[in-house]
């Protein structure tokens, strides 16, 4: 592979990172004021927006309601100038009816869904820009969103990606990783639990380096954790106050 | 904004400016200055953020999805809470609140969850069967039975099917009423009642919509300002902004709108206010009489189009915080 390194010899990836290196995460909570909770997050050149609506009543046919519990409805949707060669995707592609059912999945495990019988509630999300791991920028938007929106949750839901390079396991696999290295791992966790909600693996991967792989996914979890985590709670600590203010008046 | 006529214009000014600014990295304020049209542009860099008085003091009270709040089980659970592992563990992102052996966590920003005896404002989705179906920003349709509503005649009129066919005569779709919550249903779904003379069809007035956690519980929520409207602070989160009714509705039951056209000097005062309420909310601070009252007092200064920019938002709502600190102490 001349010219292709995805991992140098001086152990460095295409884009200067180390093999656990993450790349920068940014996000916003609240970008939209129409929706109940929205959050706009970018992971290297991945970007993402998420909204969320609800819980609210059922829309459209009141027969698709549960009787004991939520009805959560995704949206997962590309925008045409995401990717390199503009593609028109209407919302029946079938990547993203795909990534839809994996993001209700994921949301149907962590959110406290019996607290709301009858009711609905919408996550719609949007890749704006898309440099690999579209499903982790995507739950880890989406989780946001729910957090500005208050709906109660188990636990935040973490997504990361992994590959497995040069006898390395690597983190945060962006575009060219992703298309040029062998077996990528996604996995959604529950970082305070331990408790995975979903993984899935394209291609092959060695058994004896699987929980190598593994085991550097799971940490690329906790390190992005660590990163919303603070930031939430800074938010808060600033509100909060704000409030001590008005409380004293 | 009246970008309208001529926002080609506008945008070749914008970027001329924008590369000036450039050269000689000025703010926005500068920036007025050279543009002598009523189009207002600033840069994303000179965005204030906000009120500055968190200094990374962590009131220790905050938690997140997952955390722990508490390992003692003897304390009971409370909203945005739940069990497991025998930990008390939080499952929305805002502040403890203990009540005894209570624990809750409220979160920033929810839906509405109704209590009896709340005022709300709703608007009618729907005329059912002896009853109207509300949206109040809950999570389930509110629901104003046909029996709950207070019919021209008094209190002892018998509700006859004449009334389930004049329903659409009361209060059709897309009206606004005010309304007290009298039930709340095992699934969240509210019941309200007007049977009262405050309550009803809401007639001329602005309508602004904020999060519920803004309002500030009263014991009431329908005020005269001394400014010349009258203001109903929905439990809600919706706020009714009117002209003051000097003569009483009694004999319609409400149903009647007065359609009187409005004096300017009252449409601006409402225009304020509502700019007043939304300057509050977007800096989250709770709303009640006297904090809108101190903010409509602070921004006469600004001309009702201009308090909602960033930096008037700002210097008014910092003026109201100082003055609500003051008289608190």
């Amino acid at each position: 592979m001349a010219g292709m390194e995805l991992l140098s010899d001086q152990g460095f990836r295409t884009d200067g990172r180390k093999p656990n290196e993450l790349r920068r995460i940014r996000f916003k909570k609240g970008v939209f004021k129409q929706a109940d909770g929205s959050a706009y997050l970018e992971q290297g050149n991945t970007k993402v927006l998420a909204a969320v609506y609800g819980p609210h009543e059922i829309r459209g046919s009141k027969g698709k309601a549960l009787h004991d519990k939520l009805l959560i409805n995704c949206q997962y949707s590309m925008a045409t100038f995401s990717t390199q060669d503009r593609k028109r995707r209407p919302r029946g592609d079938r990547k993203s009816q795909e990534m839809t059912m994996h993001l209700k999945q994921t949301f149907n495990a962590v959110v406290l869904t019996e607290l709301f019988p009858k009711v609905q509630l919408d996550i719609y999300v949007e890749v704006l820009q898309s440099d690999g791991g579209n499903y982790c920028a995507s739950v880890n938007a989406a989780t946001l969103a729910l957090i500005d929106a208050g709906i109660p949750m188990k636990d935040y839901v973490i997504a990361c990606s992994g590959s497995f390079v040069k006898d390395t396991p690597i983190v945060d696999i962006n575009h060219l990783e992703e298309s040029t290295a062998g077996a990528e791992i996604i996995v959604a966790v529950l970082p305070r639990f331990d408790q995975i909600v979903f993984i899935e693996m394209n291609s092959r991967l060695h058994e004896d380096h699987l929980s190598r792989v593994m085991d550097q996914v799971m940490n690329g979890c906790k390190d992005i954790f660590n990163i919303l985590n603070q930031q939430v709670k800074d938010e808060l600590c600033k509100k909060a106050a704000i409030d001590k203010l008005v409380d004293a008046g | 904004m009246q970008a309208g006529t001529s926002s080609g214009f506008a945008f070749c000014l914008f970027s001329a400016t924008f590369l000036f600014l450039l050269s000689i990295s000025t703010y926005s304020l500068d920036l007025n200055k050279f543009i002598n049209m009523s189009v207002d542009i600033r840069l994303a860099k000179s965005r204030v953020v906000g009120l500055d008085v968190y200094h990374g003091d962590d009131p220790g009270n905050i938690v997140t999805p997952g955390d722990i709040i508490t390992a003692d089980t003897g304390f009971m659970r409370g909203h945005g809470t739940y069990m497991s592992e025998d930990c008390l563990h939080s499952s929305v992102a805002g502040m403890v609140e203990r009540v005894n052996k209570l624990v809750s966590v409220r979160p920033l920003k929810t839906r509405y969850n109704g209590e009896i005896g709340d005022v709300v404002i709703g608007r009618i989705i729907e005329v059912s069967q002896k009853k109207w179906r509300v949206e109040t920003h809950s999570r389930m349709d509110s629901i104003l039975m046909l029996s709950s509503v207070n019919l021209p005649g008094g209190e002892l009129r018998r509700r006859s099917e004449e009334d389930e066919k004049m329903m659409r005569n009361y209060l059709k779709e897309g009206d606004l009423i005010s309304a007290e919550v009298q039930n709340v249903m095992s699934d969240g779904c509210l019941s309200l009642h007007t049977r009262s003379l405050k309550y009803g069809k809401l007639g001329q007035g602005t309508l602004v919509k904020v999060s519920p956690s803004l309002v500030l519980r009263r014991k009431t929520h329908f005020h005269n300002l001394p400014v010349g409207a009258s203001i109903i602070l929905g439990n809600n989160g919706y706020i009714w902004i009117c002209p003051t009714e000097h003569v009483e509705a009694g004999e319609t039951g409400g149903y009647e709108t007065n359609l009187q056209p409005v004096s300017r000097s009252e449409r601006e005062a409402i225009a304020r206010l509502r700019n007043c309420v939304l300057a509050l909310a977007d800096q989250n601070v709770l709303l009640f009489d006297t904090s809108i009252l101190y903010t409509f007092e602070a921004s006469q200064k600004y001309a009702v189009k201009d308090i909602l920019k960033p930096e008037v938002i700002l210097e008014v709502v910092d003026l109201v915080q100082q003055r609500l600190e003051l008289e608190g102490s």
